[in-house]
């Protein structure tokens, strides 16, 4: 196990550089940053003293070069718009991020899994069509149409919630968040549901599927034959069972919800990482996109390490040793 | 049974949510105020970036010189009278007995450090430095009075101060994160700091010792909401009691809510459109078959004009934008400093448009592709498209092409000039025409910076003499004069064709007042209840 664990992170390092050479070139080439974030009033001579406080007049090969030569230092670089380090405005970001992301992962897990596993256990039911229904909206509507549609109602009609922001936030075990105070959780609950509504969905559907596949399995009628109670069968037999395929959606969805939460945290204006690299993209902030993305990947990295790790804890038949990764 | 249990912690979930509903959702104290501000605030450091968004927070914590009202005048800031003395000297009489937050006392010194911090400011992607760079020499003739020399007459340095904030002289070397964190956030402004949560939110704490007009809000919070639909829905929810740049679209449906009051004045951004004039054979001007043209029609002015004449402006302000922009036909509405009454949006006339376009010798058009932001400016992209099918009617097929403006600026601009035919906006923070004149139509020249946004490229040495003249005279009946000469010169002959201005529209809760500013500034210590 620790030597597939090293040669995952070897094999991460890789990844990284190559990903950073095509970023870094990438964005070189969409255009100079400095006519974007340059008041429009600015003259020349201006222009040109931005263009070498920024390191901008190098030639680009150079520009790589200093840029690779820091990050080895740990130092991905200044924003240069921002002239924070663009790790730290990244860092900053992360917490308001990862609350709502693992907000809407649990609402996914716990509102998705039991409404899931419910009907695929009574298929024919009505409550079981109604939730595979309102699945499929999860599904298809849109996150943008969605998030306004709950702001409308249960803000601008209803006056229940916030519309907009995070709310204060609360320190609890050393951990800042808005998840340990009334008013931060009032502001999480649009947002955070917006965000869970397909993860809700897909975990429905997946957690239905695997239902009707093992109910038909030998093991359950032999359980049941057994004398097992049913609610045994299914918590603890078919539950582990169905997990499998749960877990490896589980952990891409919760990646792409960090790395790419773009559309909720705009409408809902939540300060996170999803809206600071649109933004970046935007002004062509190269030092914040290219750590961002290096994030993102050592982040997609660890959490691919991670599920197949849980992998064999779940499934006794995977070996690590033998896991071509 | 145990699908009981299922069914009960799925429900748990939504109970759960229930219990978050609070027993009062909306209103804050009276003397709160909210603001739901459009654009992203990159620093507090207000020699950091000139950036509208930044200016707009740094309005609140520091004064500068000279001030502007809603319509761009100049009006007393910190300096209570200005006046030249010769060609080359400017003297200030500063504002006595005003405090910064932290107590001490304002005078000149603060001035000269404030001045030399600005180009010293590291890391800077826009300074300020283009403000002060004319001043040669500082003179303190007493704590309260100040000359600065220029090496050549500038009669618009009140305008250029106008611009530049006065930090405290201790914050003369503080680096921008002190300015970030609040440790040299220090200004003399109507409000002081409390707290910047980048992305988020700026809260600010009226300055009981403000030397103008006290605030009516004793706690103002900033609040970051880029996102149009978002940013009217948190007024909608009473989340915030006033939103800038109201989109277009919501327009009519906040005009009929009663709750709601909008505030409104023309901008002093005019969008236009620019002609390559620089090349012989420009990249997207063709014949109908698709051939580079072997020369350049936009060079002719009665080209430009057809395609002016072509256009029907009311119709875009009327129909993209739902009556909020006004036609233009200058750089700058009507009232501005040195905005000429000559110059009236010219009216529809295909007729007209045709004949020029023949008497130009292109009886049958031409083809051509129109390029522009889609990200940039209010309905970009929809005023383009309208454009097209217009151009298309007077003969000159026309295709349109927009971009994201990462990419479009960066390739419009020097030293690509990717285009033939662009759409750009020029919005005048001077609130008077020589700074439009300079930028956009002078011929691009780095050493005076003259012409850095002249992307077509137009250059006419008789307009370039007029300028330089007018950019030389103190004399404000001079130089206006010389003002009008030169722009009724340069858009006599479409050096750029102007379409409409922009309106800025603030909407708030109906028992608030707004002066709608014309540089698109949010400004709490102007927000005032109704009484």
């Amino acid at each position: 196990m620790t030597v597939f664990i090293i040669r995952r992170l070897m094999q991460s390092a890789l990844v990284l550089f190559v990903m950073s050479l095509i970023v870094f070139f990438g964005v070189y080439a969409i255009g100079d940053p400095i006519e974007i974030f340059i008041s429009p009033e600015a003259d020349q001579m201006e222009r040109e003293r931005a263009k070498i406080a920024l390191g901008l007049d190098k030639p680009v090969v150079e520009q790589y070069f200093a840029f690779l030569m820091a990050a080895i230092r740990g130092d991905l670089g200044r924003s240069f718009v921002f002239n924070i380090p663009s790790i730290t405005l990244i860092l900053q970001r992360m917490p308001a991020t990862l609350e709502l992301a693992l907000s809407a992962l649990a609402l996914g897990v716990f509102l998705g899994l039991p409404l899931g596993m419910y009907a695929g256990y009574r298929p024919h039911s009505v409550a079981a069509k109604a939730i595979m229904a309102i699945s499929i909206l999860g599904f298809s509507l849109p996150t943008f149409w969605v998030g306004l549609m709950l702001i409308m109602v249960f803000a601008v009609n209803l006056g229940w919630l916030p519309s907009t922001g995070r709310g204060e936030t609360g320190t609890f075990l050393g951990i800042t968040s808005s998840l340990f105070t009334i008013d931060g959780l009032r502001h999480l609950a649009m947002p955070a549901l917006n965000l869970a509504l397909f993860k809700i969905s897909l975990i429905i559907r997946l957690a239905r599927a695997g239902m009707r596949e093992n109910m038909l399995m030998d093991y359950v009628k032999f359980a049941r034959a057994k004398g097992l109670p049913m609610r045994r069968v299914v918590f603890v037999h078919i539950f582990k069972n169905i997990l499998i395929p749960i877990v490896t959606v589980i952990g891409l969805e919760l990646g792409s919800t960090i790395a790419f939460a773009v559309v909720t945290e705009s409408i809902f204006a939540w300060p996170g990482m999803g809206k600071l690299i649109i933004d970046s993209i935007q002004r062509l902030d190269r030092p914040v996109i290219v750590a961002y993305l290096c994030i993102i990947v050592f982040m997609f990295i660890i959490i691919n390490l991670l599920v197949d790790i849980l992998y064999s804890v779940l499934d006794p038949r995977v070996r690590l040793s033998e896991a071509k990764s | 049974m145990f699908f009981r249990i299922l069914r009960a912690v799925a429900l748990l979930g939504v109970v759960g949510c229930a219990g978050l509903v609070p027993a009062d959702g909306r209103g804050a104290a009276a003397q709160d105020l909210v603001i739901g501000l459009q654009g992203s605030i990159t620093s507090l450091d207000p020699h950091f970036q000139a950036l509208g968004p930044n200016n707009n927070v740094a309005a609140h914590l520091f004064d500068r010189l000279v001030h502007q009202d809603e319509k761009q005048r100049l009006i007393p800031g910190l300096a209570t009278e200005w006046k030249s003395l010769d060609e080359l000297t400017w003297e200030f009489r500063l504002r006595r007995g005003v405090k910064f937050h932290d107590g001490s006392e304002f005078d000149a010194q603060d001035v000269i450090a404030s001045y030399k911090r600005v180009p010293w400011v590291p890391n800077s992607p826009s300074s300020f430095t283009g403000f002060v760079r004319p001043i040669v020499e500082s003179i303190i003739v007493d704590a309260h009075t100040l000359r600065f020399k220029t090496s050549v007459p500038v009669p618009l340095l009140p305008v250029m101060l106008s611009a530049v904030n006065i930090v405290n002289r201790k914050a003369v070397e503080a680096p921008t994160a002190d300015f970030n964190s609040g440790k040299a956030a220090i200004g003399t402004g109507p409000f002081r700091f409390v707290e910047f949560v980048a992305n988020d939110r700026v809260v600010l704490l009226r300055n009981d010792q403000y030397w103008g007009i006290r605030p009516s809000w004793n706690k103002v919070m900033l609040k970051l909401i880029p996102n149009n639909a978002a940013r009217t829905a948190a007024l909608l929810a009473g989340d915030v009691q006033m939103i800038e740049a109201v989109p277009s679209a919501d327009l009519p449906r906040l005009r009929a809510n009663k709750d709601l009051a909008l505030h409104r004045i023309t901008s002093s951004r005019v969008i236009y459109l620019a002609f390559d004039q620089a090349r012989d054979q420009t990249p997207f001007v063709t014949d109908k078959a698709g051939a580079l043209l072997p020369n350049n029609p936009l060079k002719d002015p009665r080209v430009r004009m057809a395609i002016s004449k072509a256009i029907n402006r009311q119709g875009i302000v009327e129909r993209v934008f739902e009556g909020d922009a006004i036609a233009a036909g200058g750089l700058l509405p009507e009232g501005a400093f040195g905005a000429s009454l000559q110059l009236r949006p010219e009216a529809l006339d295909q007729d007209g448009a045709r004949k020029l376009l023949a008497q130009a010798g292109y009886p049958n058009g031409f083809a051509m592709t129109i390029h522009g932001p889609s990200d940039r400016y209010p309905n970009d992209e929809r005023v383009l498209q309208a454009i097209g099918p217009m151009l298309v009617r007077v003969g000159i097929d026309t295709k349109v092409e927009t971009r994201p403006w990462a990419t479009y600026a960066s390739t419009a601009s020097s030293p690509s000039y990717a285009y033939s035919v662009m759409l750009f906006g020029w919005g005048s923070n001077t609130g008077e025409v020589s700074d439009s004149l300079r930028a956009l139509l002078a011929t691009p020249n780095r050493d005076k910076g003259m012409g850095a946004s002249n992307r077509g490229r137009y250059s006419n040495p008789r307009f370039d003499q007029i300028l330089d003249r007018a950019l030389g005279t103190i004399d404000d009946q001079l130089r206006v004069g010389h003002l009008l000469d030169a722009s009724e010169l340069a858009i006599g002959e479409n050096g750029i064709v102007p379409l409409y201005y922009q309106v800025n529209t603030w909407a708030t809760r109906r028992e608030l007042s707004y002066a709608a500013r014309q540089d698109e500034q949010s400004l709490a210590h102007f927000v005032r209840p109704l009484r």
